[in-house]
């Protein structure tokens, strides 16, 4: 479905990512792994069509993207700055809608549904900034999940929630993508998470951001927080991914003189 | 205010200026309540709130949209950006008599220059609102497809509305001064400036110039109260974001 070939992209001279390479099968779920500052925001975007790669190319359905794609929905990292804040949380999930061509008694009623599914039903009418960004996160997850895109993007959407809502989240992203058949690309700093999630786990190394390897989870695709999180395989592979992360000693290529170093020196 | 009144009234009162030069507060309120019950005066006041209101108008359907252009579109703002550095210079009071020699007088020849005048802050504070919309708001509803039109009006008019209703509560004010100074230096018509103008050339028509003007004060604090009003209700939204951005 999605087809990443040798992009890189620079801010001015600033080599942010360079040369990666990607693909994504439809109905998918690839979860992405890397330290703050890496690119994974950057190329998020420039999957979304928001900013144009300096490099390679982004190939969706077949076709070359060039500005947005149809049927796509980003959770954005700022999730407090992509609510508006003059409208209501109700009318903020309702929004979207608007390009599905639904009226405005089905919008309500869809928003209404999918703050339901995160247990903000409560908040329909509030405004967002009346509500805690752990709540406020939650809102731009039901404005994406309502929106039912066949690309979701998901940029650390988990990150301002307790633990024990991040678990009902993840579960609630799992069945969405079983139900509705949506391809989701998230991006995680969370290691547990990338595996837990994910079909497939990419690793991404900084400076220049680049993949450093991708991991296949061998799991049942019917994830349990307790079991899933026991079983030996999980626990493997969140050992190799924490490696892959933190030290890159793993793939043997650290030259630079140890990434712990590299990054404290930024 | 309640010393200034004290004052004249004292100063008034005890003869130390002449009373119908400086009339004491008291007469000039009494007569500013007499002339509520003026019907010919009362015709003045709709004359030129009529004008400030069609000017005031006018002046939003021109500006806003102007400055939606220019404060998107970069190519335009260069290009206009000339001739508004040559006109803004120019004081409003300034074009009146140059107004009534192209334009006659009455409705035709105020309320141009009201929409001239009161366009300027509404002009500028749309396009301030503009630069102070959030990108990421804006990527947002990219994101989900909607088009440059879309997302300019519903996300970036719709941020951009408190300082344009700030702008145009400042035009009110610009709009009001230039109605009753427009009537008062052209000299002929009908209107509250009018009647001051007529007033003043009248011998002993001090204290109804002052209570015209006490009229005139008092419809700008009103219609001034009722805007702020109007966009504290409305724009609860960025009221509190700031003071929680702070
Ligand atoms: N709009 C931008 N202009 C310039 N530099 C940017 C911009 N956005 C991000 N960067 C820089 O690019 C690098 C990667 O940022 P980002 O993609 O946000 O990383 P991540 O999401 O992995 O933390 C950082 O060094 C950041 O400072
Ligand atoms: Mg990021």
């Amino acid at each position: 479905m999605l087809e990443i070939t040798g992009l890189g992209h620079s801010y001015g001279d600033h080599h942010v990512l360079r040369d990666v390479n990607l693909t994504v099968a439809e109905k998918e779920l690839v979860t992405i792994v890397g330290p703050s500052g890496c690119g994974k925001s950057t190329l998020l975007r420039c999957i979304a069509g928001l900013i144009a790669p300096t490099a390679g190319s982004v190939v969706l359905n077949g076709t070359a993207i060039d500005g947005v794609p149809d049927g796509l929905a980003v959770v954005f990292q700022d999730y407090s700055r992509s609510l508006m804040p003059w409208l209501t949380v109700r009318d903020n999930v309702a929004l979207p809608l608007r390009r599905r061509g639904l009226g405005k008694g089905e919008r309500r009623a869809e928003a209404l549904r999918a703050l339901r599914s995160v247990g903000l039903e409560d908040a329909a009418a509030k405004y967002p900034w009346q509500l805690s960004g752990g709540m406020q996160q939650r809102v731009s997850i039901a404005r994406a999940l309502a929106y039912r895109p066949s690309l979701l993007l998901m940029d650390e959407p988990f990150g301002s929630v307790d633990a024990q809502t991040r678990e009902d989240l993840e579960d609630l992203v799992l069945r969405f993508h079983r139900d509705e058949g949506m391809t989701i690309l998230l991006v995680t700093h969370d290691i547990d998470e990338s595996v837990y999630l994910g079909d497939r786990v990419v690793v991404l190394a900084r400076d220049p951001g680049r993949i450093r390897k991708e991991l296949t989870v061998t799991l049942p695709p019917d994830r349990d927080q307790i079991a899933t999180r026991a079983d030996p395989a999980f626990v493997r592979l969140r050992a190799e991914v924490g490696r892959l992360v933190r030290g890159g000693a793993a793939d043997g290529g650290a030259a630079d003189g140890g990434p712990a170093d590299h990054l404290a020196s930024e | 205010m309640a010393m200034l009144f004290l004052a004249s009234e004292i100063l008034g009162r005890a003869g130390v200026v002449d009373r119908s030069y400086l009339p004491p507060a008291s007469s000039i309120t009494a007569r500013a309540l007499e002339l509520f019950g003026d019907p010919v005066f009362l015709h003045g006041v709709r004359v030129t709130l009529t004008a400030w209101a069609l000017g005031l108008l006018i002046a939003t359907a021109v500006a806003v949209p102007l400055g939606l252009l220019l404060g998107s579109v970069p190519a335009v703002n260069t290009a206009v950006q000339a001739i508004i550095e040559f006109l803004r210079p120019i004081p409003s009071v300034a074009l009146i008599p140059l107004a009534g020699l192209l334009l006659g007088s009455g409705l035709e020849m105020e309320v141009p220059l009201i929409v001239y005048a009161a366009s300027w802050p509404i002009l500028f504070n749309t396009m301030y609102g503009l630069k102070d919309v959030d990108p990421v708001a804006k990527e947002t509803l990219r994101s989900f497809g909607f088009g440059r039109g879309q997302v300019l009006l519903r996300v970036s008019l719709r941020s951009a509305a408190p300082f344009i209703a700030t702008g145009v509560r400042i035009a009110a004010g610009v709009a009001l001064i230039l109605a009753v100074g427009t009537e008062i230096l052209s000299g002929f018509g009908e209107g509250l400036g009018m009647f001051i103008a007529q007033a003043g050339a009248a011998p002993d028509g001090n204290l109804d110039v002052l209570a015209g003007t006490v009229w005139a004060g008092c419809i700008g604090l009103i219609i001034d109260t009722v805007l702020v009003q109007g966009e504290n209700r409305m724009f609860r939204w960025h009221k509190a974001l700031r003071s929680g951005a702070s």
